[in-house]
């Protein structure tokens, strides 16, 4: 079985189909994208997965266990996170802050040892914040460590949230459009970056993203969302050559 | 790391609270009543700020509960400390139930007791609101303060009624509302410092991001509401104990409204900021006892408005929110690294 198994999820809003039978498997290790015009449902699908929407129909299967309808903070907990696409830090915390809230769900000290500082809570407390700068040093932030995240620069809030999902220890990490507002020099960077994460996380990657550049670089395979419906799926050749791609795209720039 | 070695913060912050408990012993015996009772009113109204802080603060939750905690503590604490004897005259309408007719105990477990109480009561109200997606808690705290003076209007046998509970002993000093001041303060420098003041501050900033990052919502806001419930019966056993007559009508909105004003004023989220403005505030609400005063300004004769503290209250409020929404602190806090690197020029934000 695959680690991750969509299967006919359908979403509405009142009488508003924004995904319609929706399927995917995401295989260990896979970077797997979701492309789309506006509007076409990327991020709902990536939102009934993650269990801030409940599909109307349909299950999603982690790892063999059903999550369809969990809430969000249980599915991260089993090993799904996410970045967002209109970025969502907790911008008056640190940038270690950031990374730190994100290690929360594997404490194992209770309240009361946490506020009596007990040598076991110290302990945990000490390591999260070792590895919490061990993440910021892979995603080259560590000398911002101590900033308010708000006020870092767009693309380095990006690499944060990246990072901040890391710290969560996920087997899949969810991406909606980490490249977008990046100039070329930096989505050259991000995808290179999402390859060597995908490697020393032991990763499996399901993103979204409106940069042709990045997707077709970066996915090994490829879903096409328009108006909800899937319509093509295929790897990177398959989905340039697809004509009903074309022309879900047409007026809409193929490489922005 | 930057900043100073936790050591020699420890020991300036131990060093502090020396000097704050050298000038108690002071201020104890040599100021006058009156004065005591403004320094009491200080550090109590310091607890009930943070309390409310902790939630609408730190948490970004919008509770207005506060009055209705603190009279949950004001009655336990009240019952737990007045004698049997002070009881019986207390309750010549209708008799006390006799459980607690011989009820008896220290201060402390009386203000213990006083905090747990207010913290299940806190928790039976927050839980099921709490569950709901979007803001009702505002609306439930505000149902839940009117609501709990029109019972204990009710519950005679409890709480005597309208007629209130006179002659509380009057075991409230300089060093028991200090002494509880400076714990509260301590234990919420504790509490945001820790993961779990973390996940607090990280559901305030963003909910679905802190829900997204794997903090369960749920358990984290009935925390902090329920702490923030604990701190407020606390505050309001103080008040029992400091003030030895209290009744339902005591503990009405304006109550709230007060300790809200002074969480705004001294900036959401900021631990520093509500010490100062509620020892500020406390201290010009003692000074504005005079515009309620009549006044012979010679030529003219103003007779007392009762209320019109209120309608500087509100004033102050108003320009607040339109002017200084941050408040006096924002959510900055005063620290001892702020306070010793000011000599040597701005401070860095970042270094290695
Ligand atoms: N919470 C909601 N309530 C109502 N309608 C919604 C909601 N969320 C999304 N929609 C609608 O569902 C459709 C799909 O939206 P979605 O955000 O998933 O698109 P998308 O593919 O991510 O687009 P984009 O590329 O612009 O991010 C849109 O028509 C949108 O208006
Ligand atoms: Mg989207």
């Amino acid at each position: 079985m695959s680690l991750l198994e969509v299967k006919n999820i359908t979403i509405k809003f009142g009488g508003l189909t924004a995904v319609s039978d929706f399927s995917l498997s995401l295989e260990k290790g896979e970077i797997v994208g979701l492309i789309g015009p506006n509007g076409a449902g990327k991020t709902t699908a990536f939102n009934a997965i993650t269990g801030i929407y409940r599909p109307v129909s349909g299950s999603v299967h982690f790892n063999g266990t059903d999550i369809t309808g969990m809430l969000p903070d249980k599915i991260t907990k089993l090993g799904i996170a996410r970045t967002f696409q209109n970025i969502r830090l907790f911008s008056n915390l640190s940038v270690l802050e950031n990374v730190l809230v994100a290690h929360h769900l594997r404490l194992k000290s209770s309240f009361a040892a946490a506020m009596m500082r007990l040598p076991g809570y110290l302990r945990e407390e000490n390591a999260m914040r070792k590895e919490a700068l061990e993440l910021l040093e892979s995603v080259r932030l560590t000398k911002f460590a101590n900033e308010k995240a708000g006020s870092l620069p767009y693309g380095q809030q990006r690499r944060l949230e990246i990072a901040r999902a890391l710290a969560t220890h996920p087997r899949i990490l969810l991406l909606d459009e980490p490249a977008a507002g990046m100039n070329p020099k930096e989505s050259q960077e991000l995808m290179e970056f999402i390859g060597e994460i995908r490697d020393e996380f032991d990763l499996s990657i399901f993103m979204i993203e409106h940069h042709m550049q990045v997707v077709m670089g970066v996915c090994e395979r490829i879903l096409v969302l328009d108006h909800g419906v899937t319509i093509a799926e295929g790897n990177p050749a398959e989905i340039q050559g697809n004509q009903k791609v074309i022309e879900a795209y047409l007026g809409v720039e193929m490489d922005a | 790391m930057m900043g100073l070695k936790s050591i020699n913060r420890i020991f300036l912050s131990i060093a502090a609270i020396a000097v704050v408990f050298a000038f108690l012993i002071w201020a104890q015996g040599n100021l006058d009543a009156y004065k005591v009772r403004i320094l009491n009113l200080c550090a109590i109204n310091i607890i009930l700020t943070l309390s409310l802080n902790l939630t609408n603060g730190f948490t970004g939750l919008f509770s207005l509960g506060t009055a209705g905690f603190m009279a949950v503590g004001a009655y336990v604490s009240a019952l737990l400390t007045m004698s049997p004897e002070v009881k019986a005259m207390n309750f010549f309408m209708v008799p006390i139930n006799p459980a607690l007719a011989h009820l008896n105990a220290p201060f402390i477990v009386a203000l213990i007791l006083a905090g747990l109480i207010s913290a299940l009561v806190g928790f039976l109200i927050g839980a099921p609101v709490l569950k709901l997606k979007g803001d009702y808690l505002a609306i439930a705290t505000l149902g839940f303060g009117e609501i709990i003076s029109v019972i204990f209007t009710n519950t005679q046998t409890i709480t005597n009624g309208a007629l209130g509970l006179k002659g509380i002993p009057q075991y409230t000093n300089l060093y028991w509302s200090w002494g509880t001041a400076i714990v509260v303060i301590l234990g919420l420098i504790t509490l945001l410092n820790s993961s779990y003041g973390r996940a607090f501050k990280a559901i305030r900033e963003d909910e679905i991001a802190a829900q997204a990052m794997g903090v369960n919502l749920f358990y984290h806001k009935v925390l902090s509401f329920s702490l923030s419930a604990f701190i407020a019966g606390i505050g309001g056993a103080l008040l029992a104990n400091l003030i030895s007559t209290i009744d339902p009508t005591m503990f009405r909105f304006f109550l709230t409204y007060q300790i809200l004003l002074m969480v705004v004023l001294g900036g959401m989220g900021s631990i520093t900021g509500s010490c100062i403005s509620a020892f500020i505030m406390t201290v010009i609400m003692e000074l504005l006892r005079v515009v309620e005063s009549p006044m012979n300004l010679g030529f003219i004769n103003i007779p007392g408005i009762p209320g019109m503290r209120m309608v500087v209250f509100a004033v102050i409020l108003i320009v607040v929110v339109l002017f200084m929404r941050q408040g006096i602190m924002g959510e900055k806090e005063i620290t001892w690294d702020m306070l010793l690197r000011k000599g040597a020029g701005r401070h860095e934000s970042s270094g290695s």
